[in-house]
């Protein structure tokens, strides 16, 4: 085999690596438009979209999904911004352990252990599993990928703007308001679109730790899939990730910025 | 520095509430009895464990390891040629990367739901073999093992393609050329110098992939179709339908005990820090 043949190889199994990879989630889609509930091309139809916004528990599963991603983000951004702030500063090998444990650790296994811990608050909380238990779990599990991202954002920027303004008479406070936090704008942008993603997404944990009145959109979209596929499925699962594909392109010219 | 110490305060808080004190509380669970009704009661005991080593519940710890292994090992076949044809594309590279974690950032319940789709009795596959004639009655592609690693191995390519991609970006061209130089053909160089030298990344990949896969609850739930009973579905029945918290617990520690000595083993000194 010489070279020229081994790029050709090379060239097409890269098209068929492609293929595998796109084509599923494409094949999906298309059949979200086909009028007809079984697997044969009828023709065009938007039946099924209307039937997704028809739906009652769909709708309420997507504002409860939107709800809790709206708030698992804003809080995991904020604390995981101060957090990459404090450990770019000084690192400290125990938190950043437990970021990466925490981030290897199954989902299942997190799932659980949270279910442990709010059925164990509970004993002295008059609470219940809800919205609000979804959310905390949420924010368990989002801080690492925040951190990640905007550590990655503070090490491009470096230490010596900040020390500049330090030399210029800013304090701590002023140089990290005044001048890092701007620069690190980009950053948190990228790493609250990722959050979302991640939160909107996400159905192992969540199942766990969800309440009656806090059914999300992949609960929701779970126990249809179990009970059989449904055109209405492909029709979420083509908005779901046109949605998806838009929130990580712009995540992803934010980040390039 | 004392700012420092205000900004991470919330971690802290976030680290002892919501990731340590969990762990705390399945460890204290799974040395515990099963309660009259569910959760968890005196006394202390090693039950649990014990039981984790009676052949059903071993063999369903060894199908997971293999499982993992198995995807791992699909994934590595897989992704490394795509990378080594990324790293050497001439032109484009920044496109066909993100071309492989595109379907990656779609969500994961969806991408598992798109082998249902394409799977299932009804489904295209089975629609389109018997359209032709080949078959004439559907095949059962779902619901097995194979449907499980498929989903498995289409969920985390991306893990792998990446490290492998980052060290073939590394390689000295010099030293391929020097092989072909010194007689190898092209097949030789890629498995005596390519392969050898790109080891960090395979290495990195295979954890990638390996840990994921190893709890995987949501692809044997969805494609194995409740058959494939793998350790992540042990914990999830224990803790709901079975209601046995110890067991459970106890089974999510030996998990955690093995995601965590995998990723102690494979850590590199020289690796490149995430944080």
């Amino acid at each position: 085999m010489n070279r020229w043949v081994m790029k050709r190889w090379l060239a097409a199994y890269a098209v068929a690596f492609y293929v595998f990879l796109h084509v599923p989630l494409l094949i999906l889609a298309v059949f979200s438009f086909n009028s007809s509930r079984f697997t044969v091309w009828e023709h065009f139809s938007l039946n099924w979209y209307r039937a997704v916004f028809n739906d009652p528990q769909i709708l309420e599963g997507t504002w409860n999904s939107v709800v809790i991603a709206l708030w698992s983000t804003t809080v995991s951004t904020l604390v995981g911004t101060l957090c990459a702030y404090g450990l770019w500063k000084r690192a400290s090998r125990f938190l950043t352990g437990g970021l990466y444990l925490s981030l290897v650790t199954p989902e299942i296994v997190t799932g659980v252990s949270l279910l442990a811990l709010f059925q164990w608050a509970f004993r002295w909380l008059h609470w219940q599993l809800g919205i609000y238990t979804v959310v905390l779990a949420h924010i368990a599990f989002l801080l690492p990928y925040v951190v990640i991202v905007v550590s990655a954002r503070l090490r491009t920027i470096g230490p010596m703007l900040e020390e500049a303004a330090m030399d210029l008479g800013a304090n701590e406070l002023q140089a990290f308001w005044r001048v890092t936090l701007p620069l690190l704008i980009p950053g948190l942008i990228a790493a609250a679109l990722l959050a979302l993603t991640v939160s909107f997404d996400d159905y192992v944990i969540t199942s766990m730790v969800a309440g009656v009145d806090s059914e999300t959109l992949p609960m929701v979209i779970y126990a249809m899939a179990r009970r059989g596929a449904s055109p209405v499925i492909n029709a979420i699962s083509a908005l779901i990730t046109v949605l998806f594909g838009v929130l990580i392109v712009v995540s992803e010219r934010v980040r390039e910025s | 520095m004392k700012l420092r110490r205000w900004f991470l305060l919330p971690a802290w808080v976030w680290m002892s509430a919501l990731f340590l004190a969990p762990l705390a509380i399945v460890l204290d669970y799974s040395f515990l009895s099963r309660g009259p009704y569910g959760g968890a009661a005196q006394p202390w005991t090693v039950e649990s464990y014990q039981r984790l080593f009676d052949p059903l519940y071993l063999t369903i710890l060894l199908r997971s390891f293999a499982m993992a292994l198995a995807a791992t090992a699909a994934c590595l076949v897989l992704a490394f040629p795509a990378a080594l044809f990324i790293a050497r594309a001439p032109r484009h590279k920044n496109l066909y990367l993100q071309l492989v974690m595109l379907p990656f950032w779609t969500s994961f319940l969806v991408r598992t739901y798109a082998w249902m789709f394409l799977l299932r009795d009804t489904g295209l596959i089975n629609t389109a073999l018997q359209a032709i004639g080949i078959v004439h009655h559907p095949l059962p592609l779902l619901y097995n093992d194979g449907a499980v690693l498929l989903g498995l191995v289409y969920g985390y390519l991306p893990f792998m393609v990446l490290p492998i991609y980052a060290t073939l970006e590394r390689l000295d061209p010099a030293l391929v050329e020097a092989a072909a130089d010194l007689g190898a053909r092209p097949f030789t160089a890629l498995m005596r110098v390519i392969v050898p030298l790109s080891k960090a990344g395979i290495v990195a990949g295979s954890v990638l992939v390996f840990i994921p896969c190893l709890g995987a609850y949501l692809t044997p739930d969805l494609l194995g179709g409740g058959r494939t009973v793998l350790v992540g579905n042990l914990v999830q029945n224990q803790f709901t339908t079975a209601r046995d918290w110890p067991f459970g617990s106890a089974a999510s520690i030996v998990l955690m005990a093995l995601v965590f000595a995998l990723l102690w083993g494979s850590l590199r000194r020289d690796s490149e820090p995430l944080l």
